[in-house]
């Protein structure tokens, strides 16, 4: 069986788990933008997609569909990326196959409440994936057993990766001294 | 039946054995390990926010402090995932001294992976030194291409920054000569080893479907027995035109990780020898003529999306993932390091073995601790 390009997966998961791929909706782009990098250009829709974007509540469902049923055994790459002026976080999920191709699905969480399924229980090369995504952007994944600070030190607070985390100055040097 | 009582023991963060400043808690009933947990993030210097307020080639060389044993590798792989992103073609000649740098990368690492574990096994310094000598003469093969010995920063978009200088062949040359030795030699040494086959043979085994499921990759999921390596399923840069074996292990215990990183230093000799014959006759230059000047470099500046390149490192899988807004910066950068996985199923692996055995399984999965914390 060829490895599957973007489109296969999202004609498979309309196929045979309905309701799972989730719509792309364009953001208001006349929204105030954050301040633009030097050089950069017009605002960009940073959320426009190809790949395939299914709703969090469906990721357990869909990577074990991928799993048992197309062979897409390593869940290879877990990744949070944050979009500060859209409001949302994105977990983009690589699986992998043995003899090649890699799949990618993506899934968004408000920034406020990011919580979606946990992959840990039943892949559990999620786990450390799963609490750096946590340690580093704050993304709660419900039903990891162990999802504690992984980088950072137990009492740090805040998430650092976040875009709107202070990137100068220490706030922990000088308070209260 | 005599009461036993448990213990938690710290191994680490300052310890010979635990390569880095990494630490273990480890809970014990006698000798007996029941629990093992990992702790990092020692050395976490957040090299991804690093790389959000830095241009696409300044990352170039904080990737090589990311596992600073094998820095051609991870220019590789970042290299691939930006010119993914931006869609530059690299041309052949640079392909191919790309693989040639990855491979003595393979050797290196391996070599000297080896010896560690031998190290923590209590075999002191020697199969260490044997591997280091060799480890060496690869570096001043690195530094007379690139000007650094560990931290090379040898790639760019597009190709390589500058073409081999005209003593770098019969020096390679001159390499490849010993290596053979060097490998029968160091097999000869260790292989039958009563020491070595009592503390490894049916130690930390990792079997098939477990690994997988631990998303492990490079030589510990190919000593499980999976045959995979990214060479061949991506089929990146010029791999598919050379001629190479991946070979496998069977039970997934410590012995056969290292079977199966002497056996990958032999094909990764082979794949050497291909390339330096077909190195004169490669067309194209060092580097893409649209991206050679540095100025091309400084100010790149990809269309908006993602990309993930991945590349197998020495270590395993080593994969970049990119978010471009359209500016000089990357909006995100992660890389998804292959030390930092393979320690994930390293609780499963030790419950059940002694506290020695540990030491051992740790040295086994070759980790880097500048890549598992970054």
């Amino acid at each position: 069986m060829a490895s599957w390009s973007t489109d296969d997966l999202k004609a498979a998961l309309a196929r045979d788990l309905p309701g799972v791929l989730a719509a792309y909706l364009p953001p208001q782009l006349s929204a105030p933008a954050e301040p633009r990098k030097k050089g950069a250009q017009a605002p960009v829709d940073l959320l426009s997609t190809q790949d395939a974007l299914i709703h969090p509540h469906c990721i357990a469902d869909v990577a074990r569909y991928l799993r048992d049923t197309h062979s897409y055994t390593l869940l290879t790459n877990l990744t949070a990326v944050d979009y500060l002026r859209d409001n949302v976080i994105e977990l983009v999920y690589h699986f992998a196959r043995v003899d090649g191709g890699v799949l990618t699905v993506k899934t968004r969480v408000p920034r406020e409440a990011p919580t979606l399924p946990s992959l840990a229980p039943t892949w559990p090369g999620a786990d450390f994936q799963e609490r750096e995504a946590y340690d580093l952007y704050g993304v709660i994944f419900q039903g990891h057993q162990n999802l504690r600070r992984i980088y950072m030190w137990d009492e740090f607070e805040g998430f650092p990766m976040r875009k709107d985390f202070p990137k100068q100055g220490d706030k922990y040097i000088g308070e209260g001294e | 039946m005599l009461k036993t009582q448990e213990l938690q023991l710290n191994i680490g963060p300052q310890h010979p054995s635990t390569h880095g400043v990494f630490r273990l808690i480890a809970t014990i009933d006698g000798e007996t390990v029941i629990d093992l947990k990992p702790v990092f993030g020692y050395l976490h210097r957040n090299h991804e926010q690093i790389a959000e307020v830095s241009t696409y080639i300044q990352i170039m060389p904080f990737t090589d402090r990311l596992d600073y044993f094998n820095s051609m590798a991870n220019n590789f792989g970042y290299a691939l995932a930006v010119e993914k992103l931006a869609g530059i073609e690299v041309p052949q000649r640079a392909n191919y001294i790309r693989v040639l740098m990855a491979e003595l990368t393979r050797i290196l690492n391996h070599a000297a992976a080896i010896g560690f574990m031998l190290n923590d096994m209590g075999a002191w310094q020697t199969p260490l030194a044997f591997g280091m000598r060799e480890r060496e003469k690869i570096l001043d093969l690195f530094e007379m291409a690139s000007g650094a010995r560990m931290m090379c920063n040898y790639f760019r978009f597009g190709g390589i920054w500058r073409d081999l200088p005209p003593e770098f062949l019969p020096q390679l040359q001159g390499l490849m000569q010993g290596l053979p030795t060097f490998f029968d030699e160091f097999e000869r040494l260790l292989k039958q080893n009563e020491i070595l086959l009592g503390r490894s043979v049916d130690v930390g085994i990792l079997p098939k479907e477990v690994a997988a499921s631990y998303s492990v990759t490079g030589p510990m999921l190919r000593a499980s027995g999976i045959a995979y390596d990214l060479r061949r399923a991506d089929g990146y840069s010029v791999y598919p035109e050379l001629d190479f074996d991946i070979p496998v292990g069977a039970v997934g215990d410590v012995y056969d990780r290292f079977l199966v990183r002497l056996a990958e230093m032999r094909e990764s000799y082979r794949i050497l020898q291909q390339v330096i014959e077909r190195l004169p006759e490669t067309t194209g230059g060092h580097i893409n003529p649209a991206m050679a000047s540095m100025n091309k470099q400084k100010s790149l500046r990809p269309p908006p999306g993602d990309a993930y390149g991945r590349v197998e490192s020495p270590k395993g899988e080593l994969g970049f993932y990119l978010v471009s807004d359209g500016s000089d910066t990357p909006y995100r950068y992660k890389v998804r390091a292959p030390s930092f996985i393979n320690l994930t199923p390293l609780g499963d692996m030790c419950r059940g073995h002694t506290v020695a055995d540990v030491v051992v399984i740790l040295g086994s999965i070759d980790i880097v601790m500048g890549e598992v914390d970054r």
